[in-house]
């Protein structure tokens, strides 16, 4: 039996000790992507800025390097650069009611300087509005100040469950367009079986990061859910490469060994599990992280994953993918996708942040509290914060909030 | 029994403290059952505000800290207070005093100094849901503070002044400062302050009156706080909500009631 169990371990892959761990892993990719970008600049080519939600698969197949801004700004904003860049944002005319992200990326292409995550200019700009509105005046603004072409693809809101078929058409056309427009700057034709595979991958990449997330079902969970946070990185700026699809499995993989273990990256008490609604306060994550961690309370559950885990057959099935962005559906099918994902993970409280940046993301969440209270019957808390700008947080307050959720679901749990 | 409690003195006192943005309070409680002293200063956090409650409070009961068999503290400088044998946030605190006071309360809008909130509590007085205002100081005590200022009148004033309104202005801006210039050019307008005042009232009252309706109001609703002090707040919340308000004259000492409540609730089971 122990020569059997030797055996089969020389066999197999390394042990799980000299094994490259997983966030390392999905650091690399995303390494990558940023450095491919610069190699790509170096030989010549030209390099795209890219919404997160624009269909990443089309400059793929062409081969066109691109960057993601959001996930620059989130970067910067993580390493205390936010305020800077909002300020000198703010000094170029660009009002402080507007989102963080933007205002950080146009600092950055007017030339602010960004050390923390540096990348390289652009030559062309891929936006997609069904991440918001705010969007699009940012990327004409890119666009303007470079003066370089604007791809655009514009996606109806939902107002209902379904997408309808004169969305699908119009979204298509869009689709065909910016495929014109991208064989131009790249000088290259849009091959269908180079397409295919990169569909395949970016399949692959979702499925696998649903998997990974899908852990935080176990109770306890064998991870704290603001890993989560960081590891969706990958899936923005990597979703169509085999790589970031190979780092998910083996991040799955981890937290499968953890649940078997009994192990977990979350190294305090699981007393408590929340959904954290909404991006977290990336200048403020220790400030977020200290109640929750004093009181064992474990986020289990976060909106990214039904939104960046999207999985389709066909183009048809592609487009109606990139119509259901966090902001660009209805109001049922949001609380849907939530309501779905605290029962899942079997949260007992929510704590919503009414980010000052995402004016979409936090206007309709009065309602969908309403709405968890109503039918999830647990305690639900908001509190003002911003996503990239640390002078819209206030951190006494923040921890007010926390304090009482936890109250109010100890109250609950000791009523059980 | 007695052995491990000591003197009949010491099993039988809990303290409160609530230490706010701009006051605090401090009540000491036999048995979880009847307050023996209170008193409050109208200096909070990082002042010298809770050291001098605790004194007033110790002077008028003839008790000693020593006599407390818990001591907890809440409210914003809650986790300032060194003698604290332990804290709550505020919330659970203003729960459980409202439910003392009036068993049946349900709702509960606490306008303090620098923040205002609204609570569900279910028939066991235990916190169900709260919202909160946002950083923004539009419809806290401060705003009161700030406008009484711009009118140069006490706050303690602005009651009976807008009780004497017969012409009520609009104040449409929620904001501090954009509202403290349209006080300012109604005043250049020669408008009379009780009429500004009632219109004052009525800004809080519909910016707070949001809040509440945002959690759902059920019946009995209680107002806490130290604007609850305000009867023109009061009236024109309800009249905002179109439901009774009613508060005591507890308001202001409701968190540090409900603290001495749970400090007592904890010794009891440390007992146990
Ligand atoms: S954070 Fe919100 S406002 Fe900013 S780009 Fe994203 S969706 Fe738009």
């Amino acid at each position: 039996m122990t020569e059997l169990k030797n055996n089969a371990q020389s066999n197999a892959a390394p042990p799980a000790e000299t094994e490259k761990p997983a966030k390392v892993w999905l650091r690399e990719v995303v390494e990558k992507v940023y450095q491919d970008a610069w190699d790509a600049k170096e030989r010549g080519e030209p390099v795209g800025w890219s919404a997160s939600k624009f269909p990443a698969e089309i400059a793929e197949t062409l081969g066109l390097r691109v960057c993601y801004p959001e996930n620059q700004a989130a970067a910067i904003a993580a390493k205390h650069g936010g305020q800077r860049m909002c300020e000198y944002a703010e000094a170029l005319g660009y009002d402080n009611d507007i989102c963080g992200y933007a205002r950080i990326s146009l600092a950055y292409a007017a030339g602010a300087g960004g050390d923390e995550r540096p990348m390289p200019q652009p030559d062309f700009v891929l936006c997609c509005n069904n991440i918001c509105n705010c969007m699009t005046k940012w990327y004409e603004n890119l666009a303007r100040m470079h003066d370089i072409p604007l791809i655009m693809i514009d996606i109806p809101y939902n107002n209902t469950d379904e997408v309808n078929e004169e969305n699908i058409t119009y979204i298509k056309a869009q689709f065909d367009d910016a495929i014109k427009q991208l064989e131009e700057i790249s000088g290259r034709k849009f091959d269908e079986d180079k397409f295919a595979e990169v569909c395949a991958n970016a399949n692959r990449t979702a499925q696998a990061w649903l998997k990974a997330c899908s852990y935080c079902q176990y109770k306890p969970s064998p991870l704290s859910g603001f890993d989560l946070f960081n590891h969706m990185a990958d899936v923005v700026t990597a979703r169509c490469r085999k790589e970031s699809a190979e780092a998910f499995e083996a991040l799955a993989e981890e937290y499968e060994r953890n649940v078997a273990e009994g192990k977990s990256t979350w190294r305090y008490d699981e007393n408590h599990r929340i959904m954290f609604e909404g991006i977290p306060c990336w200048p403020e994550l220790q400030k977020l992280f200290k109640p929750l961690k004093e009181k064992g309370i474990n986020t289990t559950a976060v909106v990214y994953a039904p939104a960046f885990g999207f999985v389709y057959n066909n183009m048809e099935e592609m487009i109606r993918a990139y119509c259901k962005a966090p902001n660009s559906v209805c109001l049922e099918t949001g609380v849907e996708w939530r309501e779905g994902i605290c029962r899942e993970n079997k949260v007992d409280g929510v704590l919503v942040h009414y980010n000052r940046s995402c004016k979409p993301w936090s206007g309709y969440m009065p309602e969908m509290e309403r709405r968890f209270r109503k039918n999830l019957g647990v305690g639900v808390v908001g509190f003002d914060g911003d996503q990239a700008d640390p002078r819209n947080f206030s951190e006494a307050q923040y921890n007010t909030r926390v304090q009482g959720l936890f109250e109010i679901m100890e109250a609950q749990k000791k009523g059980e | 029994m007695s052995e491990i409690a000591g003197t009949a003195v010491s099993r039988k006192y809990s303290m409160g403290v609530d230490i706010g943005s701009t006051a605090s309070k401090c009540i000491i409680m036999a048995e979880g059952k009847e307050i023996v002293a209170k008193s409050l200063i109208d200096v909070g956090a990082g002042t010298s505000g809770p050291d001098r409650v605790i004194a007033a409070v110790l002077k008028d009961s003839g008790l000693k800290l020593e006599d407390m068999t818990h001591i907890m503290s809440t409210g914003y400088g809650r986790h300032s207070l060194e003698i604290a044998h332990s804290e709550m946030s505020e919330l659970s605190c203003h729960a459980r005093g409202a439910y003392f006071q009036h068993p049946a309360v349900r709702t509960i809008i606490d306008i303090g100094g620098q923040d205002a909130k609204v609570m569900r509590i279910d028939e066991n007085g235990i916190l169900e849901n709260f919202v909160m205002n946002d950083k923004c100081a539009a419809g806290t005590g401060r705003f009161l503070d700030v406008m009484a200022r711009v009118l140069e009148v006490k706050l303690d004033d602005l009651e009976k002044l807008s009780a004497e309104s017969q012409n009520e202005v609009r104040i449409s801006s929620t904001c501090t400062v954009f509202a403290e210039s349209e006080v300012i050019s109604q005043l250049a307008r020669n408008t009379h302050k009780r009429d500004i005042i009632k219109g004052i009232h009525r800004a809080v009252a519909s910016r707070v009156g949001a809040l509440a309706r945002r959690i759902g109001l059920v019946d009995d609703v209680m107002m806490t706080g130290g604007v609850a002090l305000n009867d023109g707040v009061r009236l024109a919340l309800e009249e905002e909500l179109e439901h009774d308000i009613f508060t005591t004259e507890l308001a202001q000492y409701n968190g540090a009631l409900g603290a001495a409540l749970f400090a007592w609730q904890r010794s009891k089971k440390k007992e146990i």
